[in-house]
């Protein structure tokens, strides 16, 4: 993308921000080494292979941006309109990569609004690294201008975070961020940069690779759990495997497939686990949860054996866990030890990398398999009747002519009119769920979304994300009236770097969620939920520079699309669908998995 | 990305619209004609479908339905190894209170390696929340090691009282009686200190109200486990490894320390 994004800037822009790397003439007097703090930080980025950072400026970062522009065969950067961006466009760049997407942002405000996509990345455990600007150290604590204690304020949410407060250290923290970024289980941390240190001459460069001491991501599950966990598995009768988004950031896809298909087990995802097994797999129920599938939450619920991998069992997946997979002997797979029993209780922990506890268990049931003979045909009726229960809950949706547009069938219109790996970002809300409902996904980092934070606007500043880690994929966000209008700005953004991404904004004209509760739970009270008016959004596509569509009858809704997706650039297409619709199945917030509404009456 | 002009993006899409046929069956009827679909979601509701009998408790426990799920709480102590560098104790701090675990004391303070430090935790929770505090503290990236002591480990904590000096004598029995120490004497006040165990030291101040506390401080505990045995792994893997001198108390083989500082990590 670095490429495409200078080349394709404005003139302007190439005048107000010079940018000399990948130009040799212009690398004249250039020290090899690492001269200041902030080189030795952007030195770290470079060698840690990050190609693409996204930012906005600002005063106590400017050192480091200064360094960035002078150094060679350094990250592009991606000026972001709004810092909270930034980091989403960070965090969906590291979903889509697996590598950790990087964001800067100077100190006070720059770093306070980067909180919300710090919170984000680590509720998801996505690879992301922040860099923040700080006021001098010799005026910490005194309340300078634009000073917040960052460091404090991210602790919570963040892996880890550093502050950098010594020049020759700064080389080897922020290689040491990146990587632990990256490894185990992925998650935000953050860089805190005084700028007097990274204004001060320093020898030290970084150190690729560098982890902290005694950290420790585990690798395979211990074997007497493995065997124990095979035990439990062969003797199932009602198996499910429940994999999560720990399959998708451990790349254990393939892993997963072998295992699905050798042992015929029918397959249920969570959210962030979509992709994670095709969706259109014969064994594949979709996802489960408050908005998933009927097959998928009846599977979960009546089986004696769930082979759950790298999921932290949220809320919106369980339910009350008091009705979660009662009756299911669990074993939990996940990188960390202490998503073990945190909030369901594992009969068996394997605690390792997805990919290589998958082939464990799977080797183990083999050999198994082979010495007991007992083959999948035991789980005949149990595949049949998740095939029953499929054929029971099919995700149809009523679709009248006569009526406003149904945001399903925008969904799959536009699923029809892209490639299989076509990557999805949503913002949060009803338009989230229907985009993960009515899209077949069937390849993993394919499903880009905010899930555990449930951020609102994720979907513009993660579509740039996701484009600039994958530029010749088709993207589309999905984006509702509500979530578009938090971060809308960064449609300058993607006219600036001509991201050839499409919006597709299913305008309700309502925060259509709460909307929903509050007919389900309020009485039907519409409190600040209800807009009465919005802003047009193809002007306000055109005024920033993008393409702008509007439709609103099921005539114009594949050509519409067709064009918006045709058109080279970023376009924004204004979906104006039925206001009434809601989204269902739905388990109301700490509700039986078993007992999921199929409409408000059912609540 | 993949742009599609002319005819070969038009071929392009009627392939990708028969392959989605193929795949999702009769499901794409509705694209021919929205209004033949005007039908929402269909199935048996709630009420008619089969419902799991069996229960979990809330800690996500699978319990005997019958039966009420109980998980009563205990008290024990954790012991942190962990680096001795700023902001570890509030990142501990920060964690306790995040994930509302019931700490009555925190401690931390030196080991023999300069480079370490040692948190002791008072806690009283259930056995699920116990094993969370471990390993939620062993998570965190500056914590070395994490245990849970057992009963017989060693304990102490220590008060600080200041008692009004009326009757002098008396205070001076209890004193002794608890095996405490005065560490001032003024006119108007006596100041005292006790050591023991949680609920030795719970005594003593009891005890020593009688004489009116004007004023109370108390530490968290310390605690080591008994013996030969190792308080944290990481103590007894450093210690095995190093052969400490226990007269000098110093590391015999220098070279195998591990936290040099700015040293790079070689452990992987």
């Amino acid at each position: 993308m670095s490429e495409r994004a200078r080349t394709a800037a404005r003139p302007t822009e190439e005048a107000a921000e010079p940018r000399d790397d990948d130009r040799p003439e212009s690398s004249d007097d250039q020290p090899a080494e690492p001269a200041t703090g902030a080189d030795a930080a952007i030195a770290a980025l470079t060698a840690a292979d990050v190609e693409h950072v996204f930012g906005v400026q600002g005063g106590a970062i400017m050192p480091v941006y200064d360094a960035l522009a002078n150094a060679e065969a350094g990250p592009s950067h991606v000026t972001m309109a709004h810092e909270q961006a930034a980091a989403h466009a960070a965090d969906a760049y590291g979903q889509v990569t697996g590598t950790p997407g990087v964001c800067m942002a100077t100190s006070g405000p720059g770093a306070t609004n980067l909180v919300t996509g710090i919170a984000d990345a680590d509720m998801d455990s996505d690879p992301f690294v922040a860099l923040t600007g700080q006021v001098p150290t010799e005026f910490l604590g005194n309340d300078a201008f634009q000073e917040t204690d960052t460091v404090g304020v991210t602790r919570p949410i963040t892996k880890e975070n550093y502050f950098a407060g010594d020049a020759d250290r700064i080389g080897a923290t922020v290689s040491e961020a990146v990587e632990l970024a990256g490894t185990g289980r992925p998650g935000p941390t953050l860089v805190d940069l005084p700028k007097d240190a990274t204004t001060t001459e320093t020898d030290a460069g970084p150190e690729p690779g560098r982890l902290p001491t005694y950290y420790d991501a585990p690798e395979k599950a211990d074997e007497a759990a493995v065997e124990a966990a095979a035990e439990a598995f062969a003797r199932a009768e009602r198996p499910v495997v429940l994999a999560g988004g720990g399959v998708v950031k451990a790349d254990a896809a393939p892993e997963l497939r072998a295992f699905v298909d050798a042992f015929d087990v029918p397959v249920v995802t969570t959210m962030p686990g979509i992709g994670s097994v095709p969706e259109d797999h014969e064994r594949c129920l979709s996802w489960a949860g408050m908005h998933g599938t009927g097959a998928a939450n009846m599977a979960i619920s009546h089986t004696d054996c769930l082979f759950a991998i790298g999921t932290r069992f949220d809320d919106r997946l369980t339910g009350g866990v008091e009705t979660f997979a009662p009756g299911a002997e669990v074993i939990h797979a996940d990188i960390d030890a202490a998503e073990i029993s945190k909030n369901v209780e594992a009969d068996h922990a394997l605690v390792g990398d997805a990919a290589a506890v998958i082939e464990q268990v799977h080797e183990k049931l083999d050999s198994r398999v082979e010495a007991a003979d007992t083959s999948s045909d035991r789980h005949a009726d149990w595949r049949e009747q998740c095939r029953e229960w499929e054929a029971e809950y099919p995700m149809t949706y009523a679709a009248p002519k006569d009526e406003p547009v149904k945001p399903q069938f925008v969904v799959e219109v536009a699923d029809e009119a892209t490639p299989d790996d076509a990557i999805v970002t949503t913002g949060v809300g009803q338009h989230q769920m229907w985009a993960a409902q009515y899209w077949t996904y069937r390849d993993p980092r394919c499903w880009v979304s905010s899930h555990g934070l449930g951020t609102m606007g994720y979907g513009l500043p993660a579509a740039i994300g996701a484009k600039v880690a994958a530029p010749d994929r088709e993207v589309v966000c999905f984006e509702g009236d509500g979530s578009f209008l938090m971060t809308v700005q960064e449609l300058s953004v993607a006219a600036r770097e001509n991201l050839d991404i499409t919006v597709v904004v299913l305008n309700n004209e309502a925060i259509g969620m709460v909307r929903q509760w509050q007919d389900a739970f309020f009485e039907g009270r519409h409190t600040a939920s209800e807009y009465g008016w919005v802003p047009e959004f193809e002007p306000i596509a055109e005024a920033f520079g993008a393409k702008g569509f509007t439709l609103d009858h099921y005539d114009e809704v594949a050509d519409t699309l067709e064009a918006a997706f045709d058109y080279d650039g970023p376009s924004v297409v204004d979906a104006q669908i039925d206001p009434r619709e809601n989204v269902y199945p739905m388990v109301p917030s700490g509700g039986d998995n078993s007992g999921f509404a199929l409409s408000e009456e059912q609540l | 990305m993949s742009r599609r002009n002319g005819e070969a993006a038009e071929a392009e899409d009627a392939a990708d619209a028969d392959d989605a046929d193929d795949a999702e069956d009769g499901a794409n009827s509705q694209f021919a004609d929205p209004s033949e679909r005007r039908e929402g979601l269909t199935g048996p509701g709630p009420d008619d479908r089969p419902r799991p009998a069996e229960r979990r408790s809330k800690q996500g426990v699978r319990i005997d339905p019958e039966a009420e799920a109980s998980h009563p709480a205990r008290r024990t102590t954790i012991s942190a190894l962990v680096k001795h560098e700023p902001g570890v104790l509030a990142e501990v701090a920060g964690l306790v209170s995040r994930r509302q675990f019931d700490i009555d004391s925190l401690t931390v303070g030196p080991t023999t390696n300069p480079e370490t430090a040692r948190m002791t935790l008072t806690i009283e929770e259930p056995e699920p929340g116990v094993r969370q505090v471990e390993k939620q503290l062993e998570k965190l990236v500056p914590v070395i090691s994490v245990r849970e002591l057992g009963r017989d480990a060693v304990r102490r904590e220590l008060a600080v009282l200041k008692v009004h000096d009326d009757r002098p004598a008396a205070v001076e029995s209890v004193v002794e009686m608890f095996d405490g120490e005065v560490l001032d004497a003024q006119p108007g006040t006596v100041t005292v200190e006790v050591t023991g165990s949680s609920a030795e030291v719970d005594r003593a101040v009891e005890a020593f109200q009688r004489f009116g506390v004007r004023e109370l401080t108390r530490t968290g505990t310390a605690a080591l486990a008994r013996g030969n045995e190792w308080t944290t792994h990481a103590e007894e893997e450093r210690y095995e490894r190093q052969r400490i001198d226990p007269r000098t108390n110093r590391a015999t083989d220098q070279s195998t320390t591990e936290t040099a500082p700015g040293a790079p990590t070689d452990d992987d």
